[in-house]
């Protein structure tokens, strides 16, 4: 085989990757926006606060220990232990299921009824309030986060495919961690999508996605149903947290990946599991692609960086509701 | 002799019982408007009961106190014999009150055996976790539930659309289903409101077959809004008339018939 075909191959491979990790993002945000209606801005702060929250425990990190110094004139930083990663992660959860419950109560509970634009502004509200929470409890320096999920390139599907391709080819380069990161990212959509279709809490999740009075009218507690979509955005994060994490580090810029789910989900479609999948396999496969076959080549490159934004504006233009959204049609 | 409480049975050999239900001096009010005022009747075990009056009259508004929607400031509300404090809807529908909605409020998403599902919830009692790996209680339950609404499906002859996402379905068949979803909860009290607006007369025949039908079988006590009198006189055990949120009559389809006040809101009265 040519080797330029193989390494296109590769791209593609890589390029698929990096789409599972937008996808993980955007779930979140389907999750809640066909739930409740909202577009959660802080889905991707959401996804920090997850990971630093993960790191803090794991490293047995006082929480809030500059401000405890500050006024107490204390020295304490850690508790001088750490956890095991497995149980650190499920600790997480539970702060997730908590913080869901805070958020539902304290904001959102309140602004049931109002215009999607004025919950959008609450939800910008509350990516800023949750940064500062995570700066203040956990610290802003830029941790590593180490779960114990494999790291750099796999040797093994390197050597085992190098006789594809002639001489200067070395085989497949690919990320184990982003090997994982699909797996769990499949694993994490079947268990989404068998919870909504066949529990009880999924169908009355789906029912009040529908209709708020008719959901009522058969028995379902909105306030119940909110606070579990809230916490299964919680737990989203905290996957796609542990992952970005494990990439590229516990940092402030990680909530920035949020942005990066916006082209998926206008490819995708606001309002579908799948949509959100095939929308970031798309992107990771494109921005890759487009970057190897015209970019580097005509363009100087770094093309990535904008790709998705211009492939959402042209999906905007031609089919508003994206790939998988629910068709915009009026019964007059 | 319906003014007393004992059972009795019909002409046509249905069985009515105790009081299932009793609303006791109940009056709404939304800031300054007065909805309903002073308001008491009851709502015998097996009987069809309707609430009937001019537009405005808040005949809605009195479905909404029974079914949880709206908390009146005054009065009382009894069920099975006892005194049901201030609730929240979904509380309401888990104590056996199921509802329709006059402008129909379907999960227009999902398919017609989905949406009548959603009525089964209430009966499903597995956790989490066993639904989700399909294990024993849950997949007894989940069969017993299907069961129960296939029933619902067949007996409201609805199940060339059971695949059917429900926003594709024209008005007519959207209030079967909405029946459907209601009478799959099997209800102790069915409320209906408003169950043949905007029918033509055929459709309005076919419903009117299926709530006869539904209280005939299943034994459930009906109770309804309606705007078409004929409907009405022909349905009902008794009725109460409201007007201007007021009770001015109760009793017989003929008693109220011929009752002055009635009359004189239905049909208005000269005033010199």
């Amino acid at each position: 085989m040519p080797t330029e075909f193989l390494y296109g191959v590769e791209v593609v491979l890589n390029g698929l990757m990096a789409g599972v990790l937008y996808a993980l993002v955007a779930l979140g945000f389907v999750l809640i926006f066909k739930a409740s209606g909202i577009f959660n801005y802080a889905q991707g702060v959401l996804a920090l606060f997850a990971a630093l929250t993960l790191v803090g425990i794991m490293e047995g990190q006082v929480p809030f220990a500059h401000l405890i110094n500050a006024i107490f004139g204390t020295e304490i930083h850690h508790f001088g232990w750490h956890v095991p990663a497995v149980l650190a992660i499920l600790l997480t959860a539970a702060v997730m299921v908590l913080l869901a419950w805070c958020v539902h109560n304290f904001v959102f509970r309140h602004l049931v009824g109002q215009e999607p634009i004025i919950l959008f502004m609450a939800t910008i509200g509350l990516a800023y309030f949750l940064e500062g929470v995570g700066d203040l409890m956990w610290g802003s320096d830029i941790k590593t986060l180490d779960v114990g999920l494999p790291q750099g390139a796999s040797f093994w599907l390197e050597e085992n495919t190098a006789f594809l391709g002639g001489e200067d080819f070395y085989g497949f380069f690919i990320d184990k961690l982003d090997m994982v990161a699909t797996l769990v990212a499949a694993l994490l959509v079947i268990a989404l999508v068998l919870f909504s279709q066949y529990t009880k809490q999924g169908r009355a999740m789906r029912a009040v996605a529908d209709d708020h009075q008719a959901a009522l009218s058969v028995g379902i507690s909105l306030n119940f149903i909110w606070v579990l979509v809230w916490s299964l955005a919680g737990f989203v994060a905290l996957v796609a947290g542990i992952m970005w994490g494990a990439k590229s580090g516990v940092q402030f810029s990680l909530s920035l990946i949020a942005l990066k789910a916006l082209p998926v989900l206008m490819l995708g479609g606001f309002t579908s599991i799948p949509g959100a999948i095939v929308g970031g396999l798309i992107i990771g496969v494109g921005e890759k692609l487009f970057e190897f076959l015209i970019g580097a080549p005509y363009l100087g490159g770094a093309t990535e960086n904008w790709f998705a934004y211009v492939l959402a504006l042209i999906f905007l233009v031609f089919r508003p509701q994206g790939l998988f959204g629910e068709k915009i049609i009026e019964r007059v | 002799m319906k003014d007393t409480v004992d059972p009795y049975v019909t002409e046509d050999g249905r069985q009515i019982g105790g009081v299932l239900m009793e609303m006791k001096n109940i009056t709404l009010r939304f800031g300054g408007v007065v909805a309903i005022k002073d308001i008491s009747f009851d709502i015998r075990e097996g009987e069809v009961r309707a609430i009937i009056g001019p537009n405005g009259a808040g005949k809605s508004s009195m479905l909404n106190v029974i079914s949880g929607f709206y908390n009146p400031q005054e009065g009382e509300v009894f069920y099975k014999g006892e005194k049901r404090p201030p609730m929240r809807p979904y509380q309401v529908a888990r104590l056996g009150i199921a509802r329709t909605f006059q402008n129909i409020a379907l999960f227009d998403g999902m398919s017609v055996l989905d949406n009548i599902m959603t009525g089964r919830l209430n009966h499903m009692k597995a956790g989490m976790w066993k639904q989700a790996i399909w294990k024993g209680a849950a997949e007894r339950e989940e069969t017993e539930n299907r069961e129960a609404v296939e029933k619902v499906i067949d007996f409201l002859e609805i199940q060339a659309i059971r695949k059917t996402p429900v926003g594709r379905l024209p008005y007519g068949l959207k209030k079967r289903v909405e029946l459907a979803r209601a009478l799959s909860a099997e209800p102790s009290l069915l409320l209906l409101d408003e169950p043949m607006a905007g029918m033509n007369v055929e459709e309005k025949e076919d419903m009117s077959r299926f709530i006869l039908d539904v209280n005939d079988e299943f034994g459930t006590t009906i109770a309804l809004i309606e705007h078409d009198m004929g409907v009405v006189m022909d349905l009902s055990d008794r009725v109460v008339v409201m007007d201007y949120g007021k009770k001015i009559g109760d009793g017989t389809p003929d008693e109220v018939r011929n009752n002055q006040e009635v009359i004189d809101a239905y049909l208005g009265v000269s005033h010199d």
